[in-house]
């Protein structure tokens, strides 16, 4: 059965009635459109994007509509979320993190609702594409980078230079520090990418083979041992939907850290 | 996932031996949804800092400046309290102090007066009795000396009675002072 198992989801991309677990990731253009000899195409990509933003600022309107000093369900929901992200960016960042409050809150929601949005069956998942990670994390990067030198001027140098290391040891480490802070993107966004990629993957060869054990006469009987793993495997899905947005906004905060506070 | 395509074509060729790029990684994909993750996000960020964000602030600052109103109100009534409460054990205290020593007053005053009266009861007693002692003492002695005179009246008529013949009064009391010295 294993084999047929391994065999299905290895060969299952046409005609076997294995549905290709590849073709959610697919980006196609509703609206084509170019600008400047750029491709901005109004694809399914936007519109998940778009939906996301309303979704958010649609949600927030509504449950801070009558705010009242005993929150309603809705209200206390927006507040906890506020205080969640406040929470995290205090803890971390500590002095001076305030000001980029808005920033952080803005990709832990927005991440946080596209990768929610993809828990739903026949949704796009916004976060399983490389290049959307990919910019958020250099956006993080950089701004990382203006508010060092804007903080710390050269001072926020002092980040690759850790206090306590012998003098011969000390281009090693420094050397090892530069290549690690520019490694910091690649690491932000593939943790992300990979998580929703790998994650809607198993969940879709999964359900698949539901589908193709109940195509196949006996081995019928077997179909509910995919879908229980399906089930679990949706819970597990949307627990990493949220972990994956706190991670990342969690090492968002922990970079404005650095750059804020680089002596340590 | 060889790339095939041309960067700026929306549509990867789908020909028939040629492999089809892995999606979330097509490069012809890139340049569309980086434009619109920065519209959306652009938008989503200027709105939360703008409009959003602030509602619930201002939400949760009303609701921690109402609560440590009331929580500032109820210490001050706390202290309040404290102090009637320090107010009245302090007027207790004196009201306590003042009703001993107006039953002290009283007890001393009372005191005074009994033992005045019973001073006063005393010395008369004392003096009745006194009188009554000279009154005593000089009744007997009277009485001591009639019976003297009597006894020598008697003695003065027994003799006149035994021996006839009159006998003065000053030999019978001589006789009588020499017998009683015997």
């Amino acid at each position: 059965m294993v084999g047929f198992l391994v065999v299905a989801a290895a060969g299952g991309t046409q005609g076997s009635g294995m549905p290709d677990p590849i073709h959610q990731f697919e980006v196609h253009p509703i609206i084509p459109l170019k600008l400047f000899g750029w491709d901005a195409s109004f694809t399914n990509a936007s519109a998940y994007m778009l939906l996301a933003v309303l979704a958010i600022v649609g949600f927030f309107i509504l449950s801070t509509r009558a705010p009242s000093l005993v929150p309603s369900r809705l209200q206390s929901v927006s507040e906890i979320t506020y205080e969640f992200v406040e929470g995290m960016l205090r803890d971390s960042v500590g002095h001076g993190g305030a000001k980029y409050f808005p920033f952080v809150f803005a990709l832990f929601i927005f991440i946080f609702a596209c990768n929610m949005l993809g828990m739903i069956p026949g949704f796009f998942t916004v976060t399983s594409q490389i290049v959307v990670t990919s910019a958020l994390a250099a956006l993080v990067f950089v701004t990382v980078l203006v508010i060092g030198f804007a903080h710390n001027g050269m001072r926020f140098l002092r980040l690759f230079v850790p206090q306590g290391v012998p003098a011969l040891l000390l281009p090693l480490v420094v050397l090892i520090e530069i290549i690690s802070f520019l490694s910091r993107p690649v690491s932000h966004s593939v943790r992300l990418f990979a998580n929703m990629l790998a994650g809607h993957i198993t969940l879709k060869v999964f359900g698949g083979f539901v589908v193709m054990l109940l195509g196949a006469g006996a081995y019928a009987t077997l179909a509910p041992l995919p879908l229980l793993m399906t089930v679990a495997m949706t819970a597990l899905e949307v627990l990493v939907a949220f972990l994956q947005a706190y991670v990342f906004t969690m090492l968002t905060c922990m970079y404005l850290s650095d750059a804020l506070h680089p002596g340590h | 996932m060889a790339d095939k395509t041309t960067a700026g074509t929306t549509q990867p060729p789908h020909g028939a031996g040629q492999p089809k790029p892995f999606p979330p990684l097509d490069p012809a994909t890139f340049a569309p949804q980086l434009i619109w993750l920065a519209l959306t996000f652009g938008l989503l960020y200027v709105l939360l800092k703008r409009y959003v964000l602030t509602r619930v602030r201002t939400a949760i600052e009303d609701r921690r400046g109402s609560i440590q109103r009331d929580l500032e109100r109820a210490e001050a009534l706390k202290s309040e309290t404290e102090q009637a409460l320090a107010d009245y054990e302090r007027a207790l205290a004196a009201a306590r102090t003042r009703a001993n020593a107006i039953a002290k007053a009283v007890q001393d005053d009372l005191a005074a007066a009994t033992n005045e009266q019973l001073a006063r009861g005393e010395a008369e007693i004392a003096k009745k009795v006194a009188d009554a002692e000279l009154r005593i003492l000089q009744a007997k002695s009277k009485a001591q000396a009639s019976v003297t005179s009597i006894a020598e009246d008697i003695a003065g008529a027994i003799v006149a009675k035994l021996i006839g013949g009159k006998v003065s009064k000053d030999e019978v009391r001589k006789a009588l002072v020499r017998r009683a010295a015997e």
